[in-house]
């Protein structure tokens, strides 16, 4: 079976900072892959690479055997951090789950009735469907997540990104959040998330990478966790200290 | 009645009355990029810059808005490389290109023998003075901004909210925003005799900018925005010619009064629900009001 996505000797240079220094790893269809690191260790760099957003400075990234921005549009999902755009845009949340489906019509392409349930049964996954015509300005941080998650999936990827989508929301969210991706999965999607919360981390993903600008460890989650290689990292992030921008 | 209609029984004031519905519905609706992706800097900045076009075709004898449309839409996309390239903040990059094209129209300007009160008309617009093929030209241009913006539609919207996941679905979210630029650069070219290059930035960001304390969709306040405009750009010229007033500046000024019109409507509106839900929460004993 060839690999969903196929990431080798990855590295990513901003003009002074090296965020990712040789990455090497593969998602395979219907795994959930988590990414944990701590600050700086190149985990929102490495999700944007795969989207591609951003350009590799040497080394390949390969989603179904092509380079991302190669593969057709809506091919793949990313769901940002929820503070990285600006909420007090004059939409609803319907307005922008519906934007999920925008890359596939094209320019000429009818916002239809295969549309409108796409949308639809994405709300229904993130239980915001009572919600639909609210303005997502009124949204708390739990909800604005479930937005992004729901838009990602109206948009019917093949693959999903997900940068730290736990992260300040209610442990009812959280819950929801992962059964969806778990759902997916289930059907073969091939998810790629970065998360802080280790203590879960088993109950969310089939395999685990820890990761520093490189891959120090991937595997099963509790191996990996027990191997020590994450606590190895964060007291040497302490000791020097090295905080650097993403 | 009559009165209404007295206006309309000269020529010139027929061709400004459609150069400033045209003027005052393309500018609000475009308004609404202007004001969500925060660009009114931009739309100034535009507008400055294409002065030295104005001066260079007024010298060289050629159609004003073929100079003034080449300036502005190289301004345009030079910002928006300098924005994706450079590494000046972008109001700074925006400050030295416009500030540097308008001074270089008026050095050029201040060279001349005769002043020429052509040029000026062009800092505070001179609706009145728009020709028969200046309308042409304008409808023309109009016309390709509103078709290119209404294909455009879905992208531009997805980009204006959220770009970084936009592009990643597979949108070209940096080619979305050069041809916005240059529909703007467009816009502002349509706009600068009705109502100069010193007030077209207000027009740009006005409208939209009261719609927006109204509305709570992105295709309502574009709506919104373009009936504001045309509001504005209408009552504004009537005021103008009953006041013997300048058009630019009293489409402004209607443009100003709209919005903290709808300003104050927004913020009673929210007082006065505020206060009912308070009342409720002393009425029911309720505690968990907002």
């Amino acid at each position: 079976m060839s690999a969903a996505v196929e990431v080798r000797d990855l590295v990513v240079r901003y003009e002074r900072v090296v965020a990712l220094a040789g990455a090497s790893f593969a998602v395979n269809p219907g795994e959930a892959l988590g990414i944990v690191g701590p600050n700086g260790s190149g985990k929102s760099t490495l999700l944007k690479t795969v989207a591609g957003l951003l350009e590799p400075t040497s080394g390949t990234v390969r989603v179904f055997g092509r380079a991302p921005r190669a593969l057709p549009p809506g091919s793949i999902a990313y769901v940002p951090q929820i503070e990285d755009v600006d909420w007090s845009f004059p939409a609803t949340v319907w307005d922008a789950v519906a934007m999920g489906r925008f890359a596939r019509l094209g320019l000429l392409g009818r916002f239809g009735r295969e549309d409108k349930a796409a949308v639809q049964r994405a709300l229904e996954l993130v239980n915001m469907q009572d919600l639909a015509g609210r303005r997502i300005s009124a949204l708390s941080g739990g909800q604005q997540q479930r937005v992004f998650v729901a838009r990602a999936i109206a948009q019917q990827p093949q693959l999903l990104l997900l940068d730290e989508p736990t992260t300040g929301v209610d442990a009812a969210t959280e819950e929801a959040l992962r059964q969806v991706v778990r759902s997916l999965v289930a059907d073969g999607m091939p998810v790629l998330m970065s998360t802080h919360d280790l203590d879960r981390a088993a109950e969310w993903f089939d395999r685990l990478m820890v990761l520093d600008r490189r891959v120090l460890a991937i595997g099963d989650p509790e191996q990996v966790l027990e191997s020590g290689a994450y606590s190895g990292i964060r007291e040497h992030a302490h000791t020097h200290g090295h905080a650097r921008t993403h | 009645m009559n009165h209404l209609i007295e206006p309309f029984h000269y020529a010139f004031m027929q061709r400004a009355f459609v150069t400033a519905l045209l003027v005052g519905v393309l500018c609000s609706a475009m308004g609404t990029y202007v004001v969500l992706r925060k660009l009114s800097f931009i739309g100034d900045g535009i507008a400055h810059a294409s002065f030295a076009g104005i001066v260079i075709a007024y010298l060289r004898g050629i159609d004003y808005y073929v100079g003034a449309g080449i300036v502005a839409v190289i301004t345009a996309l030079a910002i928006g490389v300098v924005h994706r390239k450079g590494r000046v903040a972008l109001d700074t990059a925006i400050g030295v290109l416009f500030t540097g094209a308008f001074a270089l129209g008026i050095f050029l300007m201040s060279r001349q023998q005769s002043y020429s009160v052509d040029l000026q008309s062009f800092l505070f617009g001179d609706i009145l003075s728009v020709g028969r093929t200046d309308v042409v030209m304008i409808v023309v241009l109009a016309i390709l901004v509103a078709l290119v913006t209404a294909l455009l539609y879905r992208p531009l919207l997805y980009t204006s909210f959220d770009p970084v996941v936009a592009q990643a679905s597979g949108i070209n979210a940096p080619l979305v925003e050069y041809v916005l630029l240059v529909l703007l650069a467009l816009t502002i070219i349509i706009s600068l005799q009705a109502v100069g290059i010193v007030l077209v930035a207000a027009l740009l960001v006005t409208p939209a900018a009261a719609a927006y304390q109204l509305t709570t969709r992105f295709a309502p306040m574009m709506t919104l925005s373009a009936c504001f405009g045309a509001l504005c750009a209408v009552g504004g010229l009537y005021a103008s010619y009953y006041l013997r007033s300048s058009s630019g500046a009293t489409i402004v000024l209607f443009a100003t009064v709209i919005f903290f019109a709808a300003m104050s409507y927004k913020q009673i509106r929210m007082l006065v629900s505020a206060g009912a839900s308070r009342r409720a929460v002393l009425a029911g004993g309720s505690q968990d009001a907002p």
